[in-house]
């Protein structure tokens, strides 16, 4: 980009550094697990809420969804409805049975509910898919922004991101944090709320709010998309955003830090009126961005439209300040969203992984080289791959939880006859499919017709398949039923003031 | 939030030393008692019929709207209050809808806890 705010890098410096130092601040009063899960029963649900949402408006909200929006048109935003309404299907079968489980991560529930050793390492391998795969969108955002307000390569902003998040969560900084996750949410609020008012004010005052230019496909639903299968795009995208949400490991882990299940479900509720505000915005700039900066359609960058629009709509010393905002609120995004991810996965790789080989269960140690791999690996592969618009791979990290994590626990909270066999071939074929659908998609040749729609949006057939191969599979199953199934659906769905002695 | 005259509950840690004597029934819940088996498996049954038609009325509301659009090419490019439709209807009022049905549902869900409480106290 040709003008550069003078006050991006500094705002970037400044939001890295409060990160940084809240971060090493909370390391020192909170030192071990056990710290953490006791302060964790004081967490009010808003306090608590705001950093869900701290931790979920990922790149792909705060840049992401509005570059689609100005490239596609009104198909797109189906990406912030469905990113919204995955927490109304996490709180209508998830949200307080999960609490109630004690579980902590998803392995940790799949054996909880199943007894079984091997359906535990087959939900962490999908955590650290997963995990990775919503990484590597969080590093090219970074990658974009950087090289948008300074004019850097693309992959020094990715660099930056992914070593300063892996010393960070590596040191133990980021790990038990609610505070910092909490100011993240507002900061990433304001950054994307106030340019946009300034913007609409500007358009409607100054510039006499002329409509977007825009062809009659970008208005009009289903006409703008790409690819030759609009309708079956669109469901297949609501049905991954709707049931994924539940399945993304940086998400569930913040549940436990409610103190019961009704609060679980009040947190819930907060968690879907933030989002909902915030999700207001990223449409302002895409409709915008047809207005002022038409030039970046053309380019294949219409991601940055976010961090431009405001220079380029506003102008002068306004502009250079709403630009430094903006900026520095993508990168509370990268930051917040890659260290919740990061933590989730070096976790698991470090108790279920390291911890198993090295026979010390998780030691600190553990954790910080696990943490060195989990921040490694996709930095390596946002530095190769390129071209794909961050929302898009962030869909398909949806549609892998959708087609994986969703079945394994709406069945394993509702259904009593779910057995480890059915658990576990439900999860190969969902994640199997799925995961495939994404390789194909991600390093294939570009495909047309079916085949193509089929891969590039693969939830509306790899989630009932998955679900179809759970219950079939159970079924057949019926001696592998957990003996203490009866147990833990009390313990699942017993209201805590029934004051059941807890196991 | 409804801000409520706080109705407290009491969360009892595992391995407090003085917890009170769970009720006749909850003990029967606890032991698994084909009389406990009975009450949980109504509260599931209670709460899952409700997460279902939740999601039923969601699905119709949100669900509807592509095909809808598709059939109806007219439909979206009415203009209401400025904007056209499908515009207004998933850039805006989606969210307030989906946080209305939320609230609803965590009321219902909450309701359906308080009657197997009191059902099992009562017992």
């Amino acid at each position: 980009m040709s003008d550069v705010s003078p006050y991006a890098v500094p705002a970037i410096v400044l939001i890295t550094v409060a990160t940084l130092a809240i971060g090493a601040f909370g390391y020192r009063i909170s030192r071990n697990t056990s710290d953490f899960l006791v302060a964790s029963r004081t967490v009010s649900p808003r306090l608590n809420a705001s950093a869900i949402s701290g931790e979920y408006l990922s790149a792909a909200s705060f840049l992401g969804v509005a570059g689609l929006i100005m490239t596609y048109g009104v198909d797109m935003l189906w990406y912030p409805v469905g990113f919204t309404a995955g927490y109304l299907a996490m709180l209508l079968y998830v949200a307080a049975p999960l609490r109630r489980s004690g579980a902590y991560t998803l392995p940790d529930f799949a054996q909880a509910r199943l007894r079984s050793t091997w359906v535990r390492a087959l939900a962490t391998g999908f955590v650290v898919l997963i995990g990775w795969l919503y990484l590597v969108p969080q590093l090219q955002g970074a990658g974009l922004t950087l090289s948008t307000v300074t004019g850097a390569p693309a992959w020094v902003g990715a660099v930056v991101v992914g070593v300063v998040v892996t010393l960070n969560v590596a040191v133990g900084g980021m790990r038990s944090i609610t505070f910092v996750q909490a100011f993240q949410y507002w900061v990433k609020l304001t950054a994307i709320a106030f340019p946009a008012m300034v913007l609409l004010l500007v358009w409607f005052h100054r510039d006499g709010a002329p409509p977007p230019p825009a062809p009659a496909e970008w208005v009009v639903p289903l006409a703008g998309l790409p690819g030759e299968h609009p309708l079956f795009a669109t469901y297949s995208l609501i049905l991954a955003t709707f049931l994924g949400t539940m399945g993304l490991p940086h998400v569930l882990v913040r549940f436990y830090t409610n103190p019961d299940g009704r609060a679980a479900r009040t947190t819930t509720l907060v968690v879907l009126g933030m989002l909902g505000v915030f999700y207001l915005f990223p449409t302002v700039y895409g409709a915008l961005g047809r207005i002022y900066v038409p030039e970046l359609l053309g380019e294949d960058n219409a991601d940055a439209v976010v961090l431009v629009l405001p220079g380029a709509a506003v102008g002068g010393l306004p502009g250079d300040l709403l630009s430094g905002l903006v900026a520095a609120g993508a990168f509370a995004a990268f930051l917040s969203t890659s260290s919740g991810l990061l933590v989730s996965v070096s976790g698991v790789l470090s108790t279920d992984v390291l911890g198993r080989w090295s026979g010390s269960h998780g030691s600190v140690r553990d954790f910080r080289r696990s943490a060195m791999v989990a921040g490694i690996v996709p930095l390596v592969l946002a530095l190769q791959a390129g071209g794909l618009s961050l929302s898009t791979v962030v869909g398909l990290a949806f549609a892998v939880a959708a087609s994986t994590f969703c079945p394994l626990l709406v069945l394993g909270i509702w259904w009593r006859r779910l057995t480890p066999v059915g658990a576990g071939a439900g999860l190969l074929v969902g994640g199997g499919l799925s995961g495939a659908a994404v390789l194909l998609t991600v390093l294939g040749p570009p495909l047309d017709g079916w085949p193509g729609a089929l891969l590039a949006q693969p939830a509306a057939w790899t989630v009932p398949a998955a679900f179809a191969v759970m219950v079939l599979v159970s079924l057949a199953t019926p001696g592998r039923v957990p003996v203490d199934v009866g147990r833990t659906m009390v313990q699942l769905h017993a209201p805590e003031r029934l004051r059941l002695p807890q196991r | 939030m409804d801000e409520q005259p706080p109705q407290r509950v009491r969360v009892v840690l595992a391995g407090g030393e003085r917890r009170p004597r769970p009720e006749a029934a909850a003990r029967e819940i606890e032991e698994q008692t084909p009389v406990g088996e009975v009450l949980v498996r109504g509260l599931i049954r209670t709460q899952l019929a409700l997460a279902l038609r939740v999601s039923l009325l969601v699905g119709l509301l949100f669900g509807v709207q592509p095909v809808l659009f598709a059939l109806y090419p007219g439909a979206a490019r009415t203009e209401v209050l400025g904007l056209p439709l499908p515009w207004l209807l998933l850039g805006l009022l989606a969210y307030p809808v989906v946080f209305g049905i939320a609230w609803a549902y965590v009321r219902a869900a909450e309701r359906n806890e308080r009657h197997f409480t009191d059902l099992v106290n009562r017992s």
